[in-house]
């Protein structure tokens, strides 16, 4: 039994005992953990194992197959490299939320059946926040209560469908789902608030940017991937997916190049990052399955490593605004250097980690004739690099030199995004090892002649498109400023309806109580008129008064008995 | 575009020169670029081509797509902020 239990929990117990330790031993005890935990994933047989009973539901909370796998892997790499990036840290609270997440993320990863699921799923929500909280800024506090209220929707719609589908079908078991039935569709919906679906996406964009410099690469690398891998293990082949994310991966990068602040960059281009693999869960064949895995493998590196950059860019110069920023490769040449290498990434240059993973999804498109979703996705390509790929290298690096000064950053930091550099060059110039652990067998060759030209041709001309942009003075320049987004709709148009709303019920009430208390001193003044001292009905009546309406009444009679 | 300088961190006084700062080699780079776009255009005589889409077999489909795609990005990022840009302090009542 001991061997059946979830890589997670290694990360959530130990996460207990970490205030226990101080200096050198809690960095040992932290890196510990992820090694602990990799070394358990790597003993355990496939299957489905730690399976309970509880209140008579049949839990399956250790499923080992090739898709639960890779998420497991790649998850704990991202801990490791997250908790080297974080060493320097002393707030206990972070260490301990960190893990805590990444320990529910992993558990989520395992689980085999929806309530097993919502337990880590909710785990991940409410252990997260405290990442965004930890910036201990009162923006941050308000960005985490919204991300906390649409996170926790999203874990009570999983539950409500959960149930839904245990009293129609007796099973809760997590598996392939067709949405045809109030269940699925409610389970399908809570992913897409985890996965950032357009119009249910803001509370990405909202929170990552404020909260603190390494939660922000503890969060890119968890919440949202879980939601991926819950897609593809849920709903593999729905359509509908397709069109979903093929809007996913098109409209952030318009708000990508006008923001401002580098961060939010970075989460809008997470948010289109996520729709490749979207789009490829949608298609659902063999091909485009193992895209959407590899992609989002190789995606969690390279947006961590992103992050990273610029979390030591906030660390040193206080700022991750472009307004403010230029020429730092002055002051961090390693920082810039890795920095470049994300972006090279993420941009799906050849040789880099991104081109591997998304050419499997391009050409699963391809070979699926979806023509219109690969202009798209052709597109959101050339557009990634030119926002990711070139704006925040350049706005942060390069550019205007801002004048600003400053150290390099920590050696810990450092090290953490080289390692991140190099597993996105390595697996880059060899994919072998990731395409061995894809849910299917591939037969791919990512490096071909035409493959290589044609993409080098998309990325080279979109850098001339910004060059030719840039010296014709076209480009807009980076301004401090707020872009209005669907997290409008409750920020401001749901707050002034709510406020009008309270308006509008005070004022009900006030005229409620106003009438009810003119109503009861009227009716107060009608019975002292009435019942009062001298009033009619507290006279004393004379007994002649009785005899003369007896008479009448008398008279009455006799008058309808003559009739 | 990474530099590969490695002058004194921390106290960079102001004077220090790096090769990005010559506007000359900016140019020079920019110049590169364009000699690296024909090159790529130059090899799309000897690519055999595959897609089943017939718009990629156009003659240097995806060196215009790119730029096209690019150009139309940044000018409609630039309108929609007409319509989107508010206040850095818009949120904060």
């Amino acid at each position: 039994m001991i061997g059946e239990i979830s890589p997670g929990l290694i990360l959530i117990v130990g996460a207990l005992f970490v205030p226990l330790f101080k200096g050198q031993i809690r960095s040992a005890f932290l890196l510990l953990l992820p090694i602990l935990a990799f070394l358990h994933l790597l003993g355990l047989p496939h299957g489905e194992l730690g399976q309970i009973q509880f209140l008579g539901l049949d839990l399956v909370t250790l499923r080992v197959d090739k898709l639960s796998l890779l998420f497991g892997y790649i998850f704990l790499i991202a801990v490791f490299l997250g908790v080297i990036y974080a060493l320097h840290v002393n707030d206990t609270i972070q260490h301990v939320a960190a893990l805590i997440y990444a320990g529910s993320a992993i558990g989520a990863v395992f689980a085999g059946d929806l309530m097993t699921l919502f337990v880590y799923w909710e785990g991940t929500t409410i252990a997260s926040v405290f990442l965004i909280w930890a910036s201990r800024t009162e923006k941050a506090y308000a960005a985490g209560l919204r991300y906390l209220v649409v996170q926790v929707f999203s874990g009570v719609l999983l539950l409500a469908g959960a149930l839904l589908m245990q009293r129609e079908t007796g099973s809760i078991a997590f598996g392939s789902m067709r949405l045809e039935s109030a269940a699925t569709w409610l389970i399908f919906i809570a992913f897409g608030f985890k996965c950032a679906f357009p119009l249910l996406h803001n509370w990405l964009q909202d929170s990552y940017p404020e909260a603190t410099v390494t939660g922000t690469v503890m969060l890119s690398a968890f919440t949202t991937k879980l939601a991926v891998y819950a897609l593809a293990r849920g709903f593999a082949g729905t359509e509908l997916l397709i069109p979903i994310g093929t809007v996913m991966t098109a409209f952030p990068i318009f708000y990508a190049v006008i923001e401002n602040d580098l961060r939010r960059v970075l989460s809008y281009s997470l948010n289109n990052q996520l729709g490749f693999m979207v789009v490829g869960i949608g298609i659902g064949t063999e091909l485009a399955i193992n895209g959407a895995a590899a992609h989002a493998f190789c995606h969690i590196i390279y947006k961590a490593l992103l992050f990273m950059s610029m979390g030591a860019v906030l660390y040193r110069v206080g700022t991750v605004k472009g307004s403010e920023l230029g020429g730092l490769y002055k002051s961090m040449p390693w920082t810039a250097s890795f920095c470049v290498v994300g972006a090279a990434s993420i941009s799906a240059f050849p040789l880099f980690s991104g081109f591997i993973s998304k050419s499997l999804i391009m050409s699963a498109a391809m070979d699926g004739g979806y023509f219109w979703t690969w202009v798209v996705l052709l597109f959101a390509s050339a557009g990634v690099f030119h926002h990711s790929g070139i704006k925040i290298p350049y706005f942060a690096f390069f550019g205007h030199d801002s004048g600003k000064r400053c150290a390099e950053a920590l050696p810990n930091m450092l090290i953490a995004m080289a390692i991140a550099a190099a597993l996105c060059i390595g697996l880059g110039v060899y994919p072998k090892p990731l395409y061995d652990i894809l849910p299917y067998a591939v037969d791919y060759v990512p490096y071909t002649f035409e493959h290589v030209v044609t993409q080098l041709q998309l990325l080279i001309f979109s850098a001339l498109a910004f060059a030719v942009l840039m010296r014709t003075g076209l480009y807009p320049p980076e301004l401090r400023s707020t872009n209005l987004d669907s997290d409008w709709l409750y920020r401001r148009a749901g707050y002034s309806a709510a406020t009008a709303l309270g308006r509008f019920s005070a004022a009900l009430w006030q005229s409620f109580t106003q009438s009810a208390a003119s109503a009861t001193s009227r009716l107060l003044a009608g019975l002292r008129d009435h019942h009062g001292l001298d009033s009619a009905l507290a006279r004393a009546w004379p007994t002649g008064n009785m005899a003369l309406w007896m008479t009448v009444m008398l008279a009455a009679y006799l008058m309808l008995s003559i009739f | 575009m990474a530099s590969k300088k490695r002058k004194p961190r921390k106290t960079t006084p102001r004077r220090a020169r790096y090769w990005l700062d010559d506007p000359r080699n900016v140019d020079r780079l920019v110049y590169g670029l364009y000699a690296v776009c024909a090159v790529l255009i130059v090899l799309d005589f000897f690519m055999e081509r595959h897609s089943p889409f017939a718009i990629e077999h156009l003659f240097g489909f995806y060196g215009i797509f790119g730029f096209v795609a690019c150009v139309g990005l940044v000018l409609a990022a630039k309108e929609l902020r007409k319509a989107i840009m508010r206040p850095e302090k818009y949120y904060d009542r």
